[in-house]
């Protein structure tokens, strides 16, 4: 008997990431797939009750998800794809995506649509109907559609498809049940005449001429692996094997050539039968009731993107993010400092109590449990306050917003505008940052965003810029959380700066090349669902974050105790460092203090200025200033002028990403080089800037 | 007549259909994801502060295009 062989024909790795065992033979796969940004994250978290994270911008998704859903005793394997369009296209993603479906050995396929846009979407249902007939419709988002008057007539749908249709508001959990039941119903009963997207007659003829060699296979799978054949330039040499199949390709191919002249025009024929094809059905079932339900929406955009209000509007917009974190941060910060020197003092009672030598008693308190207690009590307040921030932005809609006002700005460094989402990504976590550079398609501008995404500060380097701008420069005048949130905006932006000079430097050295082709959506902005975002954002990504700071933090803690006790001749090994590198750190306006603080800091950015303090005291142990004051005076003592602070703001904002960003960094791109490069990059800009700020100040002083 | 002009030039509130596609390959396959084919027809909806990207509604989504790109389509009337 001749099977088909598996049509796989330039990436076999890409079906890597989706290698999936059933734990049970009764186990079901269900693939999860739709365009970007239609709720299918929330359709996958609803049914899990899992915490994939969601968002209102399309690509949210750039890793496939999977997570498990009992229904009725039967265990269902649930994978979110990414979304897509469709699932012609070339990029990574998608090819990925189109490889699962027909190859990963799927029982069922969810077809997640958007209710508000749902011709578009059909697109991709139909091009998904010519894989496998086993798919349910699932029009998510019914709730936004009813509001803006879109009536659709699930019936008719559900005829024309020839597959079971759905609707749900994921969202409010409305349908799911009926979703599951449906997948149930469907994997006992498959469709049987699921609808056939159909070509213009030389392509049909062709197509059904080489079907006829896959009979023993059934009739979508023929049709598909015949089409795929067609789209092949090459006669793919793993079909060899079968009898007369390539004379029967070399005719059609002629036939189709002689029709279609380029293959350009063959592949234009394919898309736009599949796009009027969702357009007649859309045009049958779909009803709009209210033509003006976008003028809301319009009225916000007019004032977000205008001319004159959009740049303004995004800045104001951040600097008031940032006075909200850095005054509401201040208070719980102090109380946590407070509460975690009491639990040392009880702790190192009790390490004594259970009779442990000194020296470790010293160890763990003043070492481990001394920088843990610093890094909650200094990252957790302002973190559970900016990522509920950044999530309210991210639902409302805003951040496609952002990246539609500072496209021109990356066009003109030859980047693509969606590094402005991964930038403001970087806001939180360089690392999440990173990883979400998979939304931009084009591998050279996502490798100039990946390298450059350090360039804005993140949260474990926000406590230290704060603090050197309350001491040194915002002063206590009673508007001084004012100018705190001023000058950080400042810093911020001449980030941002950085993140454009050197993304342009890139394109023009390293990594030339042109712009290409960039299509954005902007979703309509949705009202926010305010307790969500408090339990997500708490538990998702500052418990996350937190909890990866302090997996380093604690091994840190030990080395850097390690480095300030142990003895070598009459010092410690944390002063000879500082001692090598001090004459080094003078030229960029540093002291070898601060550059040991920044080397040892790699693998967590929050710890530089308690490292500082401790050096500066020549303590065993991280100190804590209890009040800035105190910090300032001992900064003072050790010779900083504003000019010092300054460069170490500097450095703070442009130095080696820290040790999680630098291996998310080499997963990503698959490469030590590129690890490497990204690491001495913003270290140069950093150390060229406080060289020249050095050297111009001491023009003056 | 020839009445034909690129996507660029079409004024925010107004619309027109698609008539041809003058750039090829991935962009191109993009632009037909998104249902821009012969005969779809495309409003401009709203520009952007530096006045590229513009955005468009496209078969009911809003889609923003590069000048550089939005410039390869042509419209009729």
């Amino acid at each position: 008997m001749i099977t088909a062989p598996l049509l796989q024909l330039n990436n076999t790795s890409a079906l890597e990431d989706y290698n999936i065992k059933k734990e049970h033979p009764t186990d079901c796969i269900i693939a999860l797939a739709g365009n970007p940004n239609v709720g299918k994250s929330t359709v996958f978290n609803a049914l899990t009750g899992m915490h994939q994270h969601t968002g209102n911008w399309p690509g949210k998704t750039v890793t496939n998800a999977r997570g498990i859903c009992s229904h009725h005793g039967k265990k269902y394997i649930l994978v979110d794809i990414p979304g897509t369009y469709s699932l012609l296209s070339h990029s990574k993603e998608e090819e990925a995506a189109r490889d699962f479906l027909c190859y990963g050995n799927i029982d069922a396929v969810i077809a997640v649509c958007d209710a508000t846009c749902l011709e578009r979407n059909l697109n991709l249902v139909l091009q998904i109907l010519e894989i496998t007939p086993k798919v349910v419709v699932c029009i998510n988002l019914m709730d936004e559609a009813k509001k803006k008057k879109i009536d659709i007539d699930q019936e008719k749908l559900s005829t024309l498809l020839g597959v079971p249709v759905v609707t749900t508001s994921a969202k409010r959990k409305a349908g799911l049940t009926k979703l599951m039941d449906t997948v149930e119903q469907l994997l006992s009963s498959p469709p049987t005449r699921a609808y056939c997207v159909t070509y213009p007659q030389p392509i049909e003829s062709a197509i059904s001429s080489l079907a006829t060699y896959f009979q023993e296979e059934n009739k979508t799978t023929a049709r598909r692996t015949a089409k795929q054949l067609l789209e092949q330039n090459e006669f793919p040499k793993e079909f060899s094997q079968i009898e007369n199949l390539e004379n029967t390709w070399n005719h059609e191919k002629e036939l189709l050539n002689e029709q279609y002249q380029t293959k350009e025009a063959f592949q234009d024929v394919i898309v736009s039968s599949l796009v009027k094809q969702a357009e007649k059905i859309g045009k049958a079932v779909l009803h709009f009731g209210n033509e003006a339900y976008e003028t809301r929406d319009r009225k916000i955009d007019r004032l977000l993107t205008g001319k004159l209000t959009g740049i303004p509007l995004m800045l104001l917009l951040f600097a008031g993010i940032f006075w909200l974190t850095i005054t509401g941060a201040n208070y719980p910060s102090q109380m946590l400092s407070q509460l975690f020197t009491f639990l040392e003092k009880l702790f190192y009672a009790g390490c004594v109590h259970i009779g442990l030598p000194t020296w470790v008693c010293e160890m763990l308190c003043s070492g481990i449990f001394r920088v843990v207690g610093w890094i909650v009590s200094v990252m957790l307040p302002p973190m559970a306050i900016f990522f509920p921030l950044f999530t309210l932005l991210e639902d409302l809609g805003y951040l496609p917003r952002i990246a539609f006002n500072m496209d021109k700005a990356f066009q003109s460094c030859k980047a693509c505008g969606k590094q402005a989402l991964t930038m403001c990504m970087g806001f939180g976590c360089n690392a999440a940052g990173v990883v979400g550079c998979r939304i931009i398609d084009s591998p050279r501008e996502r490798l100039i965003a990946v390298l450059t995404n350090s360039f804005v500060p993140c949260n474990g380097r926000f406590p230290t810029l704060i603090a050197l701008i309350t001491i040194f420069f915002a002063g206590s005048s009673p508007y001084s959380s004012l100018w705190q949130a001023l000058y950080l905006t400042l810093a911020v932006a001449l980030g941002v700066l950085m993140t454009f000079l050197v993304s342009r430097f890139l394109s023009k050295t390293i990594l030339r090349g042109h712009p290409s082709s960039f299509a954005l959506e902007l979703p309509p902005y949705r009202k926010p669902n305010i307790g969500k975002i408090l339990i997500r954002s708490v538990f998702d990504r500052t418990l996350y974050v937190l909890g990866r700071a302090l997996a380093v933090a604690a091994p840190a803690g030990l080395v850097l105790w390690l480095c300030a006790n142990v003895q070598i001749g009459s010092q410690t090994i944390l002063t000879y460092i500082s001692q090598f590198l001090n004459p080094f750190a003078g030229w960029v306006g540093l002291d070898g203090v601060i550059l040991t603080a920044f080397l040892l800091g790699l693998p967590a950015n929050e710890i530089v200025v308690p490292i500082m303090l401790m050096a500066y005291l020549s303590k065993g142990s991280l100190e804590e200033a209890s009040s800035l004051l105190q910090m300032k005076a001992v900064f003072l003592e050790n010779g900083w002028t504003q000019i010092t602070a300054i460069c170490t703001m500097v450095f703070c904002l442009f130095h080696w990403p820290c040790s999680t960003t630098l291996l998310t960094i080499k997963k990503e791109t698959k490469s030590s080089k590129w690890m490497i490069v990204s690491a001495l990059l913003p270290a140069l800009v950093g150390l060229i800037l406080c060289f020249l700020i050095h050297s111009v100040s001491r023009l003056f002083y | 007549m020839n009445l034909e002009f690129p996507l660029s030039q079409l004024p925010v509130g107004q619309s027109a259909t698609v008539c041809q596609l003058q750039t090829s390959g991935s962009m191109r396959r993009r632009l037909q994801d998104l249902g821009i084919i012969h005969g779809t027809k495309i409003e401009c909806v709203l520009k952007s502060p530096a006045g590229d990207p513009v955005a468009y509604r496209i078969r009911g989504a809003l889609i923003a295009l590069r000048k550089s790109d939005s410039k390869t389509i042509l419209m009729n009337p």
